[in-house]
Formats: C-alpha cells, sequence, structure tokens
C-alpha cells in the first residue's frame, strides 16, 4: 500500500468527477470505475475488482461503499477517506442546491422531458455494470450458472437477495464453483 | 403559494415533530445498517412508516428527484431530507449516519481482505458471491426495463440499448457516452412528446 501524493490525487480526482456523471446511482458507475481501476490504472486485476464489487453487496449500507473498499486497497486508510469523499462530496453539494432550484420547475415541460429522458441512460448503464461484473465473475460454465439462476430468482421473486449471496458463497467454498 | 397545491420538497413535513440532527444521524444509521443488498427500501419504511417523516407521495417525489440526480441515489436523498428539516446541518448528520458506520464496517472488511484475500477457501466463496453479485445486478435492471417497453414504440429502449454497449462492451469513457447520448436522449423526448 503506498500512499504517495499522485497516487491520492489520481483518486479524488477522477472519483470526483465520476460522481457527477453517475446517472442512475453509484452501480451507474461501475463500469466507469472498473474501466479506470483495472484498465487504465491497474490498481488491481479484474478478479479483485469483481471480488470488492461482491464484498460491497452483502456489505450494510449504500452500494457506493465499493469506493471505499477501493480506496483502501490502493491506498489505504487516507485513500479509503478521500476516494469516498471524492464520489460523494461533489453530488451531495449538488444535491444540496440543486432539489431547491429543481422545484421550482416542476410544472414546466423542459423538466419532465429531462427526467423522463435521464432514465434510459440509467438503466442502461446499470446493464453495463451488470455486463462487467459477470464477464469477469462468470469464468465457467458453473458460475454463469449461479449468475444465470441468481437474475431468475431476482427478477421473478421478491426473495432478500442475501440468501442468494449465503447459498452462492457456501457453494463456491464447498469448491462446486 | 395556494393551498390546493399538491406538497412540494420546501413544504413542511408530515410528521408536527420536527427531528433532531441527532435523530437525523440515529435514522440514516439504521436505515444503513439495515440495509443488507439496497437501502432504498428501508429509507423507505423509516422514514415514511416508522418515522412519519414524510408522506408516501411526498417520499415518492424526493426519492425520483435523488434518482435523477448524479450520484449515488440514497447519500443524495439523506442530503435533500436532511437539509429540507435541519438545512446544512440536517444535511451533514443524515450523510455522516449513512455513510458512517458502513465505512467504519468496509474499512474493516478491507484490513482482512488485504491480509486474507488470498487465501484458497475464501476465494472459493468469494468467487460463488460475485457470480450472485452479477445475478443481482442483471435481475435488477430486467425489472427497472420494465416499464421502458410499456409504452408501445419509444426511443427509450434504444437510448439504453446504446448506453449499454457504449459503456459495457466498447469500454469508452463515461464522460463521452453522455456527451453523445443524453442531449441525444433529450431531443427525442420532445419530439416524441410533441
Amino acid at each position: 500500500m503506498k500512499a504517495d501524493g499522485g497516487t491520492l490525487t489520481a483518486l479524488a480526482g477522477n472519483f470526483a468527477l465520476m460522481s457527477l456523471l453517475a446517472v442512475g446511482g453509484g452501480n451507474a458507475a461501475v463500469p466507469e470505475m472498473h474501466r479506470l481501476a483495472v484498465d487504465v490504472m491497474g490498481w488491481m486485476t479484474d478478479r479483485q475488482f469483481t471480488e470488492m464489487f461482491a464484498i460491497a453487496q452483502v456489505t450494510p449500507g449504500p452500494n457506493v461503499i465499493i469506493v471505499t473498499l477501493i480506496g483502501y486497497h490502493v491506498a489505504g486508510l487516507l485513500g479509503a477517506v478521500i476516494t469516498t469523499a471524492a464520489m460523494c462530496g461533489p453530488t451531495c453539494l449538488f444535491a444540496f442546491y440543486f432539489a431547491r432550484v429543481w422545484d421550482r420547475f416542476k410544472d414546466r415541460h423542459w423538466r419532465m422531458d429531462i427526467q423522463t429522458a435521464v432514465v434510459p441512460l440509467s438503466i442502461g448503464l446499470i446493464a453495463a455494470s451488470a455486463f462487467v461484473v459477470a464477464r469477469a465473475a462468470d469464468y465457467n460454465f458453473a458460475a454463469f450458472a449461479v449468475t444465470a439462476a441468481t437474475a431468475a430468482i431476482v427478477y421473478l421473486t421478491k426473495v432478500n437477495p442475501l440468501w442468494l449471496f449465503a447459498v452462492a458463497g457456501a457453494m463456491g467454498l464447498l469448491g462446486f464453483l | 403559494m395556494s393551498a390546493s397545491q399538491p406538497p412540494s420538497l420546501s413544504d413542511v413535513p408530515a410528521s408536527p415533530f420536527k427531528p433532531t440532527l441527532f435523530d437525523l444521524f440515529r435514522t440514516f444509521a439504521l436505515i444503513s445498517l439495515y440495509g443488507f443488498g439496497g437501502v432504498l427500501a428501508w429509507s423507505r419504511r423509516m422514514i415514511v412508516e416508522v418515522r412519519g417523516w414524510m408522506r408516501p407521495e411526498e417520499f415518492n417525489e424526493a426519492y425520483a428527484l435523488c434518482q435523477f440526480l448524479p450520484g449515488p441515489n440514497v447519500v443524495n436523498l439523506s442530503v435533500v431530507f436532511g437539509s429540507r428539516i435541519r438545512g446544512p446541518l440536517g444535511a451533514l448528520a443524515a450523510l455522516f449516519g449513512l455513510l458512517g458506520p458502513p465505512m467504519l464496517i468496509v474499512i474493516l472488511i478491507g484490513v482482512l481482505y488485504a491480509h486474507y484475500g488470498e487465501v484458497a477457501s475464501l476465494q472459493r466463496a468469494l468467487a460463488g458471491m460475485a457470480a450472485a453479485a452479477a445475478g443481482l445486478v442483471i435481475g435488477t435492471v430486467g425489472k427497472m426495463a420494465q416499464p421502458l417497453f410499456r409504452d408501445g414504440l419509444s426511443p427509450a429502449p434504444f437510448v439504453a440499448l446504446a448506453t449499454f454497449l457504449g459503456v459495457g462492451v466498447m469500454r469508452w469513457p463515461l464522460l463521452w457516452v453522455l456527451a453523445a447520448v443524453l442531449p441525444l436522449s433529450i431531443a427525442l423526448t420532445y419530439w416524441v412528446r410533441r
């Protein structure tokens, strides 16, 4: 773990920009996080990224907490704090000021158009994050089957996803995957 | 503003009791700690049903706004809601409640992961969980996409597909894809409405 100034600045700058581009929530930014951390910066392997994604999903709290794990992995405690602040700070300030302004235009057509136009974009981004994670996680047929089964159960039922994580984790532990 | 207008974000909350800063912190910390695998359901339950701080339609409106804003939705919700109740300090109290406890937990996990991440049995369990995590996102996005196909032929599915291909398959930088697709999507929405 190296916490030199250049790394911390890279974490802060990249995640601050990313937070403002993450239309559709924390998971919408996952493909960009992966591109940055694995492809561009080489901070971690594909497998490590996928594991951190899984850990963030089973940890209580918002899923965006994956950025804390990434920051810790790259630059220790300071990295964890800086990355989380960068991912949440700009967008929180934006939300704070924007909510008041936006409320004033609630009956305008252009406001409704913009809100409608953003929805399919966020869905496309979350689909991309599913694709990026699945491509790394499904390294063999058994893992692919677990992904497909989980997707079907989540889509068709209201089962708490934690049970699915527990079953899939146990299957992995026992060597079925 | 006349009395007949629907409630807006700047109105007073449904409850006659104004939550203190500590109430905000504690409630969002609880939301966060209960919220395994998604915090939205718990934030609605706590804010609307348990605390009675918002009416259901007020919550939907606030949440729709936070989904539209960039950044993590529930984080935005904590800021918008906290600031509505107690101004900037309220926003900070709700935000720290939401992020503080999971940050501590995940840093602890990060320490363990750094030490034991290469242990074979843990690797196998994590591999299984990662496969399930991918499935969870696929199933969720399937549910989210359903309304896109409801109103006949609309540009929405194509916009979603273009975004998916650009960011997920081509791996182009998010900034470029957004700069191209967002204006296009707004223009198409405007054109279809007319």
